[in-house]
């Protein structure tokens, strides 16, 4: 009997096991194959801190949530319709992310008396395989190991080696079960590994055993269609947040003309961006792994002296680090890019986990008034366009830029449709041309329209001057303990950097009317759930319009007019109320926050009911 | 050849039609500003000394940068005329990597003190010295903090009476040449404010080196560790008390110079070259680029003990301790660039964009 076929219009599949199971690469092959195919889709990789941590435990699983559909997608999916469990630990971990009679595709030989002890089931006698643990689910059990030593049996290769193609078996089913070709996976497993063909071979046919094995046993009663989605007409490819805040800085290179320096030091969920950076170098990239993030900013800031587009990446305790230079770098006036890839703290707290909770020390973090821009991307494509405006407004502002991505936008992935190079705006810069000797004194902090200083690089005659960290002096830049002189900068700096509101895009509503009963603000990674919660509240008859803000600082001139017509402002985030202290504090607005603080995104179900019990309790009550 | 930047293109604008370097004299690189240094204190003469050497160098003045971190050392840049950046406390050394790297056609000095450069950036210090940045280090040490109003600093020694130390201090010291020797840095000297002579000639060795020159400088701070340095310094001590090195020269001292240094395997010997059999030709001979040889002078540390019966101590060294080639740090990171575009062409932005795998939407 054939399977028969269903058509789906969505589908989330989450794929768990061991961390040494490979499911952030079985993820990510599905998901390429899903790209290509034409769907929508989303990402969420989830794994420990931990390289390895102790095999067959809990603490040491290792999952990726792929939400993909011939619909518009927007957000990893709350709950999975597919769960993979290479172990009982994986179920574990993961059974209350998979919805009511969905599907657990699990590994049987993950299910052994070692497996259910290391798991800490408590009932180690019975596998959850076998009792009622599973009752309301659809199991399709697999001895995914065994097959896999049985479709290798020719095979030269060691055990171990064998036992690590077992999550081609896994993904070659899915392919089988969601209709996928496997031409995409078989190419990247020939490019990967290129260096030695045995491995890749037994990875081919692992793979092709276990779209076989689906195609000719009768485990599964029904295979799935998911139809391309209507997405807007271009080419498109796959892409995560780190990946294109990369392609975003190289852009913003070349649209500048100018060198680019990295200067960085190793930190999840950052190090990617670093590790792309470095592969550029004929991009007029330079990349510098500094002994630690103290002086990969200021060797950020040594190039920015000398003209260069100075960058600097870390996470949150690698920004704390950075602070004092920071405020060097707003003394100077010098543009720099400072990303920070936020993840759960406070200080080490969950280094693999996403929050969204230094946007007050990317506000305040520094001492003195030291007014800084800050941007934050909303989507893993979103990130090339805000990383090119942070440069943008660091170049043609003379400032520094903090850029505020976060782990789930750093690794989570969804489909692009990528601009031409053609398309992307020059970013305009001009050094201060050279002096005479009959020049008039040379005064650096002599300021434009916008407040600006103009970049006065080493190398150009007659501009010799000193800069530094004590306050200056207006205009010559002389060091100064004047008290009005001070009062004068102090207020300076800041005009300056309220300035950019000028240079920057309105705020425009993202779904809904411009006023009305609620508002949903956000910023950010949580764009894609507030977004699918608005509007699916809207369909549902509610009064209520979503505002998503990339400009953070200063905000677009028009947010407080709009916010102001709404009766109920609504401030959801992955912290515990910052933008919202930010809203009230600046337009004096009674906003009220919607908290989650659990290193996860939002769901789209948490969130309408969080929105929905907000909007029933009274304001200001 | 790599990708032609405004950088580039900005600098070719502005080059001087006759390439003829302007005749400087040491005034042209004093600034505007007023020097507002203690009177007395070491860091006048230092000044004055590179501002000396500056006309002698071969660079213009607007290919020249002095960046400091902060102490009064750290003032330096102020008044130099030349580009300037006074930064943060310790990360001198890092600003001026990412600078050269850069732009590695500047003349880059870094300006610190022992505080500044020895504990909080001695992680920058020793960084530096490992990568051998090409870019030129003096190491202002006065031996106190002086800008914070005279705490024990890194270099001071044990038993160091000062305000946060009032019952003297029990840090063991830095000892700054082996410690830059240790993080092989390629050039290491030491002199001091009071033999201006000496100061000009090493300034202008540490500037003819190619990689990271360490010139350590023996600064007095007039006000909160007077005397610190003035066995050496005192011209009645200093020939006891001080051997100048000389690459190819053998190690000689003392009044008249009847003194010298012998190895006896890899032990340093006194020797008297009046009432002894010893010559100069059974002498040490200072090989500059000998590792093993600088590190045994660079521990030449001790000082005399007044309390011992006779106070056998050896002299401190003066002089470029070590100096050899090494492959520098800018320079590899500038040659990989180069071989990349080589190999590579100027990169695609579109192939970028695009990445390995697209597909179409119609
Ligand atoms: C981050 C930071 N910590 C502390 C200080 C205070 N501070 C300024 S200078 C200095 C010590 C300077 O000593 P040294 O480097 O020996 O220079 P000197 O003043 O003796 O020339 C200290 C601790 C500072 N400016 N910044
Ligand atoms: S305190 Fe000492 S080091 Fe500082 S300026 Fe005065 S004398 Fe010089």
């Amino acid at each position: 009997m054939a399977a028969k076929k269903q058509v789906k219009e969505e589908v989330t599949i989450r794929f768990a096991g061991d961390s040494g199971d490979g499911m952030q690469l079985t993820g990510s092959l599905f998901t390429n194959t899903a790209a290509l195919q034409g769907n929508d889709l989303r990402t969420l990789p989830e794994f420990p801190a931990e390289i390895r941590a102790p095999a067959g435990t809990v603490p040491g699983v290792s999952s990726f949530q792929l939400h993909f559909g011939s619909k518009e997608i927007l957000t990893p999916g709350d709950i999975c319709d597919v769960l993979v469990a290479m172990n009982a630990a994986a179920l574990k971990a993961n059974l209350d992310l998979l919805r009511k009679g969905g599907i657990v595709i699990a590994n049987t030989s993950g299910f052994d008396k070692k497996n259910l002890n290391l798991a800490k089931y408590e009932n180690n006698e019975v596998s959850p395989l076998e009792d009622d643990t599973l009752s309301e689910y659809s199991l399709i059990e697999i001895d995914v190991t065994k097959i896999t030593r049985e479709a290798l049996s020719d095979s030269e290769l060691t055990f171990k080696e064998i036992d690590r193609c077992k999550n081609m078996f896994v993904l070659g089913f899915l392919y089988w079960m969601y209709e996928r070709p496997l031409d995409s996976t078989i190419r990247y497993l020939k490019d990967k590994f290129s260096g030695s063909p045995e491995i890749a071979e037994a990875n081919v046919t692992v793979l092709k055993a276990g779209y076989n094995y689906g195609e000719t046993t009768e485990v599964v009663s029904a295979r799935y269609t998911v139809k391309e989605a209507s997405l807007e007409p271009g080419t498109y490819r796959n892409i995560t947040g780190n990946e294109s805040t990369v392609l975003g800085l190289a852009a913003a290179a070349r649209k500048s003309r100018l060198p680019l320096f990295f200067g960085s030091y190793p930190i999840t969920p950052a190090s990617d961006v670093l590790h792309g950076m470095s592969k550029l170098k004929n991009f007029g990239i330079t990349t510098f792994q500094a002994e630690d993030e103290i002086a990969a900013v200021s060797s950020a800031i040594g190039a920015a002296f000398g003209g260069s587009l100075g960058v600097t990446s870390s996470s949150g305790p690698g920004i704390a680090l950075k602070g004092e230079a920071i405020g060097l770098a707003v003394m100077l006036e010098l543009p720099l890019v400072i990303l920070n890839i936020q993840r759960a703290g406070p200080s080490t707290g969950m280094p693999t986990k996403t929050e969204q909770a230094d946007l007050m020390q990317a506000m305040h973090g520094r001492n003195g008034e030291s007014p800084i821009a800050i941007v934050a991307p909303k989507t893993p494509a979103d990130c090339f366009d805000t990383v090119f405006e942070a440069c943008r407004i660091a170049l043609e502002h003379m400032i520094p830029v903090m850029y505020l991505s976060d782990g789930f936008l750093a690794n989570g992935s969804e489909p692009w449709k990528f601009p031409q190079s053609g398309d992307l705006k020059d970013i305009q810069v001009e050094f201060e041309p050279a002096r005479d000797e009959n020049a008039a004194k040379f005064l650096p902090y002599v300021r434009d329209e916008r407040f600006v200083r103009h970049w006065s690089i080493p190398g150009t005659e007659g501009l010799e001057h000193r800069v530094g960290g004590l306050e200056k002096e207006d205009e010559t830049g002389d060091v100064s303990y004047d008290p009005d002189n001070h009062q004068k900068m102090v207020k300076m700096r800041q005009a300056k950097r309220d300035k950019i509101a000028d240079y920057i895009p309105l705020q425009q509503v993202d779904s809904g009317n411009e006023e009305g009963e609620i508002v949903v603000v956000g910023w950010g990674s949580t764009y894609g759930s507030l977004s699918t919660a608005v509007h699916e509240l809207r369909e549902e008859g509610m009064d209520v319009s979503h505002i998503h803000i990339r400009y953070l600082a200063p905000f677009p001139k028009n947010l407080g007019d709009l916010l102001k017509g709404f009766k109920q402002v609504l401030v959801p985030e992955i912290n515990n109320g910052q933008l919202v202290s930010l809203i009230r504090d600046r337009f004096m607005i009674a906003a009220r926050g919607i908290n989650k603080i659990k290193g996860r995104p939002f769901g789209v179900e948490e969130l309408k009911q969080e929105i929905r019990k907000a909007a029933s309790a009274k304001v200001n009550s | 050849m790599t990708i032609n930047t405004k950088i580039q293109e900005h600098i070719n604008k502005n080059r001087n039609e006759n390439g003829n370097l302007p005749e400087y004299s040491g005034k042209d690189f004093s600034s505007d500003q007023d020097v507002r240094w203690c009177p007395g204190c070491g860091d006048y003469t230092i000044l004055k000394q590179v501002q000396n050497i500056m006309p002698d160098i071969g660079v213009p003045k607007k290919d020249i940068v002095f960046i400091s971190g902060i102490g009064c050392a750290a003032r330096f840049p102020y008044y130099m005329d030349t580009f300037g950046m006074h930064s943060i406390h310790g990360r001198a050394p890092a600003i001026a990597t990412g600078l050269k790297v850069t732009r590695p056609e500047l003349s880059v000095w870094i300006i610190t003190g022992d505080g500044d450069s020895l504990s909080i950036g001695a992680n920058h210090f020793v960084q530096l010295l490992r990568r051998n940045v090409d870019v030129n280090l003096l190491l202002f040490n006065n031996k106190i903090y002086g800008l914070t109003k005279g705490q024990y600093s890194p270099t001071s020694h044990e038993g160091t009476v000062t305000k946060s130390t009032p019952y003297g201090s029990v840090d063991h010291p830095f000892n700054p040449v082996a410690l830059s020797l240790g993080a092989d840095g390629t050039f290491v000297a030491r002199t001091m404010d009071r033999d201006p002579r000496h100061l000009q000639a090493m300034l202008k060795r540490a500037n003819d080196h190619k990689g990271t020159s360490m010139l350590e400088i023996y600064q007095n701070c007039i006000v909160f560790n007077d005397g610190a340095f003035e066995l050496f310094t005192d011209k009645k001590s200093r020939p006891k008390e001080a051997i100048y090195l000389e690459d190819g020269e053998p190690l000689i001292f003392g009044e008249e110079n009847t003194k010298g240094i012998r190895l006896d395997g890899l032990k340093p010997e006194i020797v008297s070259l009046e009432e002894s059999n010893y010559t100069k030709d059974d002498l040490w001979i200072h090989d500059e680029k000998d590792a093993t040889k600088a590190h045994l002078l660079s521990r030449f540390f001790d000082e005399p003990d007044p309390r011992a019966e006779t106070p056998q101590h050896m002299p401190r060294p003066f002089g470029v301790l070590f100096a050899v080639d090494r492959p520098r740090y800018d320079e590899g990171v500038n040659l990989q660039i180069e071989e990349t575009f080589r190999r590579k062409g100027e990169g695609d932005l579109d192939e970028l964009l695009r990445g390995p795998e697209t597909w179409e939407i119609k």
